[in-house]
């Protein structure tokens, strides 16, 4: 019992990564209908922007500092790629971030080099004691600090004029555009937030473990989750991302005493096969909206 | 009708192959030309060029799910793979550290190739039927990681990650083709093994594209519920599609790695896959020759990128400096894929399409 309940905050703090990667997906999905494969290259840019800011800044300062340089980048490729290609198919503008991604990608590996990188975070493999369970700090940390991104996202959706006009133009472009709000100005805001919220899960990806050229392919976890969660639901995103997590973690923990025939790291590919089954019973995800579907 | 190529006055004229005497024309000089190569280049051009003509049997594949089917795939590697190992497999020695049943010609393990994958395919196909668009380019891309995991726990049949296997080892009729003999190099026999089956394989998904089921296929890419509406079973066709297009990836499966002699798990990792989207939108989509051109392509960046040091001194071919030729490559790929959809949407065929029509108005602009 004590295992499995730390078997799932360790799930609960990989998983909220997850969630942050997933919210920036399903932000952009929302806005322009498309799932943007550049989050990898935007979450390891994060990562890296944050060991290269940490020496001179500290952890804390790097984190902010790092998310809203890669926003910037975000925005920067959503000008430059992305508007270009409004009112083409969502599959072609879909392959074009693939493109933009691998691109990116290359650019950051440069800056990480053969070595692992450091994040210069607090907390390390350091853990604390909660009653009887022994976690680690920064599980915790991450699950707090996705928490507080999560919350501060929700009111902005809710009760700022920019969050409205974002739900305005996820609605219905058109009308959106009618009433004078300027959905250039939504897209680039939603990749920027992506931006900004898949370097945050750069960061505490990174923490402990450290960032390394192969980091990317965590953020890939991320697209069972929206696709668990339903792709345009933030709250499914979110809901996604932590039960990723956490069946990857009780993966991690059983799998190896349980059922040894399904190979060693299958804990890696679990969220596929959660992925698959969740899709078989509902093609639209847990929380997605079913597509009406006109001819 | 002469001199009036355009002029169709019969339906079998306008679903003709080749449509008018400059294209039959051209075509039989290409065809003649890509045979006549292996007397003029050296053995290492033309093992690219094997490389590349296999692969341009899976990007066709590809094609027709994708360009011709309109159903995104991100799983083709996955395809590829099941292919690669039951070729492998087959054609190994039974006994060896690997699983093998010693089936080595190749008209048995070709085939087998093609219709494993084809299976894998057809399985797989019941969830493209329930998906649409990017839902289902994610879940083909989890299959892409699946089959990877797979592949590298199945250590009877694939040998490992980092340890690998032999490849499918071609016999024809007891002629071995992959080894020097009397017919030529090794590397000139397998070219022209590669290049008959290209042909074979890019004439019959032409034929395919033109018949009953190719325009099933166009119109479920155009509108899949207007397609059901006039009686195309949309499951029915989905499915096919799918399977047709697992049967070229196994078969390029099959044949990419006997070239090499070797087969490594990890080759089928999700770079593959998009290496064979950049091919078909590179090339072209729902064209067979942009496939193949695509291919080409894509394959032929390779070495000319390994030139690049000597050309550009910037450029280093040591792996631990910065601007090193795999990094290069690897921009270029997603540049490439990024440019040609932002410029010419339609790939390489759209560029030679341009030209054609400039020419074919000359002197007038339009």
């Amino acid at each position: 019992m004590k295992g499995l309940l730390e078997a799932v905050i360790r799930g609960l703090g990989n998983g909220s990564v997850y969630a942050l990667l997933a919210l920036g997906f399903v932000i952009i999905y929302k806005a322009t209908r498309v799932i943007s494969f550049a989050q990898p290259a935007l979450m390891l840019a994060g990562g890296v922007a944050v060991s290269h800011l940490a020496g001179t800044t500290g952890f804390y300062a790097a984190v902010p500092l790092a998310a809203l340089l890669v926003a910037g980048v975000a925005l920067g490729v959503e000008r430059a790629a992305i508007r270009p290609m409004v009112g083409r198919p969502a599959f072609v503008v879909a392959i074009i971030t693939l493109g933009v991604d691998v691109v990116v990608r290359v650019v950051v590996n440069a800056f990480i080099g053969r070595d692992v990188r450091q994040v210069g975070d607090p907390w390390g493999f350091a853990q604390v004691e909660l009653g009887p369970l022994v976690v680690q700090q920064r599980w915790l940390a991450m699950l707090a600090v996705t928490a507080a991104l999560v919350a501060l996202l929700f009111a902005f959706f809710r009760y700022t004029r920019y969050g409205l006009a974002m739900r305005a133009a996820a609605h219905d472009q058109e009308t959106a555009l009618a009433q004078g709000i300027s959905v250039g100005a939504v897209f680039a805001l939603s990749w920027a937030i992506a931006g900004f919220l898949a370097a945050v899960a750069g960061a505490f990806a990174g923490t402990g473990q450290g960032i390394e050229q192969s980091t990317w392919v965590i953020a890939l976890k991320a697209l069972p989750a929206i696709i668990v969660g339903g792709l345009d639901s933030l709250g499914g995103a979110v809901a996604g991302g932590l039960v990723v997590g956490v069946v990857e973690s009780l993966f991690q923990s059983y799998q190896g005493e349980y059922a040894p025939w399904l190979g060693q790291n299958f804990a890696v590919v679990s969220p596929y096969v959660v992925m698959l089954v969740v899709l078989l019973v509902r093609p639209y995800g847990l929380f997605g909206t079913r597509e009406v579907e006109r001819v | 009708m002469r001199g009036r190529p355009l002029l169709h006055t019969s339906y079998a004229q306008d679903m003709a192959l080749l449509d008018t005497p400059a294209k039959r024309l051209w075509a039989a000089l290409l065809v003649a030309l890509a045979f006549a190569l292996p007397v003029v280049l050296a053995d290492r051009s033309l093992e690219v060029l094997s490389g590349a003509y296999a692969l341009a049997i899976g990007a066709i594949g590809l094609n027709i799910v994708t360009g011709y089917a309109g159903q995104v795939s991100l799983g083709h590697a996955f395809f590829v793979a099941v292919g690669a190992y039951t070729a492998a497999a087959l054609s190994a020695p039974p006994g060896g550290r690997t699983l093998g049943f010693g089936l080595t010609e190749i008209w048995i393990w070709l085939p087998a190739a093609g219709l494993a994958a084809a299976a894998a395919g057809v399985l797989v196909a019941p969830l493209a039927t329930r998906l649409r668009g990017l839902y289902l380019a994610v879940v083909t891309l989890g299959l892409v990681f699946l089959g990877e995991h797979v592949f590298k726990e199945w250590k009877a049949l694939t040998g490992g990650p980092g340890v690998g296997r032999e490849a499918a080892v071609p016999r024809l009729l007891g002629y071995p083709l992959d080894q020097d003999g009397p017919l030529g190099t090794k590397e000139q026999v397998l070219y022209v093994l590669m290049l008959a089956l290209l042909v074979g394989f890019a004439v019959a998904a032409r034929n395919l594209a033109r018949s009953r089921v190719g325009r099933a296929f166009a119109a479920i890419r155009d509108r899949d519920i207007a397609a059901a509406v006039i009686g195309v079973p949309l499951t029915r066709y989905k499915v096919l599609a799918f399977g047709v297009s697992s049967f070229y990836a196994g078969c390029a499966g099959g044949l990419l790695f006997t070239v090499s002699g070797y087969v490594e798990p990890g080759s089928f990792s999700l770079l593959l896959s998009v290496q064979f989207i950049a091919m078909v939108l590179i090339g072209g989509v729902a064209t067979v020759s942009g496939s193949i051109a695509g291919a080409l392509f894509i394959s032929l960046l390779q070495p000319l990128t390994r030139t690049l040091p000597a050309l550009v001194p910037l450029v280093s071919a040591d792996t631990t400096r910065t601007p090193n030729v795999f990094q290069v490559e690897t921009v270029l790929y997603g540049l490439l894929i990024v440019l040609f959809l932002v410029f010419e949407p339609r790939g390489l065929v759209g560029l030679w399409i341009r030209v054609r029509g400039y020419w074919k108005s000359w002197p007038f602009s339009y």
